[in-house]
């Protein structure tokens, strides 16, 4: 068959100019190799912020109080959420599965010697399967502890860790500022998640932390859990619309809460680092043109070097369309090798980055298939010009080039 | 009807202000299962008559009868076509592709003719030139007169009518230029038509006819 003898051809003169074809090939293993380096990165962050928001829950709405930020500066009070407004949220709004008041603040916590400056959270029972927070040793608390604001705490495992180390929490008494309480539970730990860290904190009833702690009657804000399959945008609007006639919002006058929807959120974030990864592929995918001139560039050097070939290949009647096959597929071999090549170093490159970082870059198949399909495809482009000056030339003068 | 007939050829070289007239108004004519020779001195255009026959060049003017067809109006697809299957050319510097062996040499105007049992045709083509264990050498590991040998296999592999041949045994010593002719003539006993172009009056005078050219015009062809 033609195509293999052309192929066998082919790859005998490249391995005869081992160190051209190399050099032919260099600019696609590099481009290919930060196309697919920069793919797996961007894939490995866009995975670990999805875990990040599905470790926050997913369902959910949090409420907080002053309106949206416009130019850094959040109007309105900061005192409008009220514990009333949560309970109507769950009394007059459908597909509402639990909401979960909560004040926030930070405290000093001791016990005996050890004392640790970590996040107060006054919450109610509600909080942990909203937020996904699961509880490893002892319990939660109780409606009657929510009710009576009794003075028990939950640990995060980060916090339990700092103030008992190896000893058993449950049952001890700690410290919040100048009030004693009994500690009942140690959560189980969600890991640091960047720019918050779940396991250092402690939960107290907000009841509790609203009389005996921090002296408020407003909420720092509600967090809302719909039931499986709602359509979250509409029930956020509906949120909206039940605070501003609760709060008597005239209709000129701005919310003065804001309402978070976090399946908008992630996927706002997700499609974010989508376009970051797009973009940055996009700019590796430039080192690829790169590589394809260089080919080019070989290949116009080969079509010179063997025009004497290409005479006699003429001569015994090889058409005009035989020399370009030829010529493009030699163009092709040379940037799809190099496309293999370039995918075992960013292969290589994500393994390093995973070794020696905290990123976990992810090879997907799809880029593997990409790249493959983007070097023949550049081979293809770029072998056309050298294959067709090739095809085009003319056999007598051929065959007298010396 | 001639195999091969030619009228008024003319083909012109200008380099700057020099103008060469390679051919300047050939006629021959060439019956089925002639043996001809091409004789002259150097320059005088024989190289470029043999390269308009075997449609590797176009004239400037002047009619190219193959076979009776006007090859004039031929696109470029037809004339490799006529280069694969109906006319060999032998070189004088022999054009084997390098890093090919012998039999893959052979075996090329088979594959572009897209013919399937290419390796076999090849084997016998090399076995009629006296090459029959020689197959997987390479050019370079071959001598000249073996170089020679397996050119012409390659000429005959695809079964063609003609065989041109440009001063074939002009890089060869005499005794192995005696036997390259030989095998001409065996092939032009087969039937096929023979033209060959040589300075050596030896070997033109084993051809059954001979054509003298001189500054692009035929002298006399007998
Ligand atoms: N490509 C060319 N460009 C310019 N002059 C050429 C070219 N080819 C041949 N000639 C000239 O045409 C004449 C005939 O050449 P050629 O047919 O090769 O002669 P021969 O084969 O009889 O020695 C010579 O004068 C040669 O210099
Ligand atoms: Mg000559």
């Amino acid at each position: 068959m033609l195509f293999w003898t052309i192929f066998k051809v082919s790859i005998k003169s490249l391995i005869a100019n081992k160190l051209r074809s190399f050099l032919a090939m260099l600019g696609i293993i590099i481009g290919v190799a930060a196309v697919i380096s920069m793919l797996a990165l961007g894939t490995g962050a866009q995975q670990q912020i999805m875990d990040r928001f599905t470790a926050m829950g997913t369902n959910l709405l949090v409420v907080r109080p002053g309106g949206q930020r416009r130019g850094g500066v959040r109007s309105g009070s900061r005192q409008t959420l009220k514990l009333e407004d949560a309970a109507a949220i769950v009394e007059k709004i459908a597909g509402v599965d639990a909401v979960a008041p909560l004040v926030q603040g930070r405290a000093q916590v001791k016990y005996f010697n050890e004392n640790v400056n970590t996040s107060l959270i006054g919450a109610s029972g509600t909080y942990l399967p909203i937020r996904n927070f699961t509880v490893g040793k002892g319990r939660s608390f109780s409606e009657v502890e929510e009710e009576r604001s009794a003075r028990v705490a939950l640990l995060g495992s980060a916090t339990a860790e700092t103030l008992f180390h190896d000893q058993n929490p449950v049952g001890e008494v700690i410290h919040v500022g100048a009030v004693s309480f009994h500690v009942i539970g140690v959560l189980k730990s969600k890991g640091d998640q960047g720019w918050f860290n779940p396991d250092d904190m402690v939960i107290i009833p907000y009841t509790t932390a609203m009389k005996r702690i921090l002296g408020q009657d407003y909420l720092g804000e509600i967090d809302v859990q719909a039931a499986a399959g709602q359509d979250m945008t509409k029930m956020a609007e509906e949120v909206a619309s039940l605070l501003r006639v609760r709060h008597r919002l005239r209709q000129a006058d701005e919310d003065d809460f804001n309402v978070r929807n976090q399946a908008e959120m992630l996927e706002m974030v997700s499609s974010n680092t989508q376009t970051f990864t797009i973009l940055l592929a996009g700019i590796a995918s430039i080192s690829l043109v790169v590589g394809g001139i260089g080919i080019m560039n070989i290949m116009l050097v080969t079509v010179t070097e063997r025009t004497r070939e290409i005479g006699v290949r003429k001569a015994i009647g090889a058409r005009d369309r035989d020399i370009l096959g030829q010529f493009l597929l030699e163009a092709v071999l040379v940037s799809a090798l190099g496309g293999l090549l370039g995918i075992g170093l960013g292969y290589g490159v994500t393994r390093l980055v995973e070794r020696f970082t905290e990123y976990i870059p992810i090879v997907q198949a799809y880029a593997v298939f990409l790249s493959i399909a983007v070097s023949c495809s550049v081979g293809v482009v770029f072998g056309f010009l050298p294959a067709r000056r090739a095809a085009r030339l003319d056999p007598i003068v051929a065959l007298r080039y010396e | 009807m001639s195999m091969i007939e030619i009228r008024k050829l003319r083909k012109t070289y200008r380099m700057g202000e020099v103008i060469v007239k390679a051919l300047d108004g050939v006629d021959v004519a060439i019956a089925e299962g002639d043996m001809a020779a091409i004789t002259g001195p150097s320059g005088s255009g024989k190289s470029t008559l043999m390269h308009i026959l075997g449609c590797l060049d176009t004239p400037d003017e002047g009619e190219y009868f193959l076979a009776g067809e006007n090859v004039a109006g031929l696109s470029k697809d037809k004339l490799a076509g006529i280069r694969n299957r109906r006319i060999g050319f032998v070189f004088q510097s022999f054009n084997l592709l390098p890093r090919l062996s012998a039999l893959e040499n052979v075996e090329l105007p088979l594959l572009y003719s897209g013919r399937a049992d290419a390796k076999e045709r090849a084997a016998t083509a090399l076995r009629t030139v006296g090459l029959g264990d020689r197959t997987h050498h390479e050019p370079n590991q071959l001598s000249g007169g073996q170089r020679q040998r397996v050119a012409v296999a390659r000429a005959i592999v695809t079964d063609p009518a003609i065989i041109l041949a440009d001063e074939p045994t002009g890089n060869l010593d005499t005794k192995t230029g005696q036997e390259i002719l030989a095998l001409f003539q065996a092939l032009n006993e087969a039937g096929r038509t023979v033209i060959l172009v040589t300075h050596d009056e030896q070997v033109a005078a084993h051809c059954k006819r001979q054509v003298r050219i001189l500054d692009g015009k035929v002298l006399e062809a007998d």
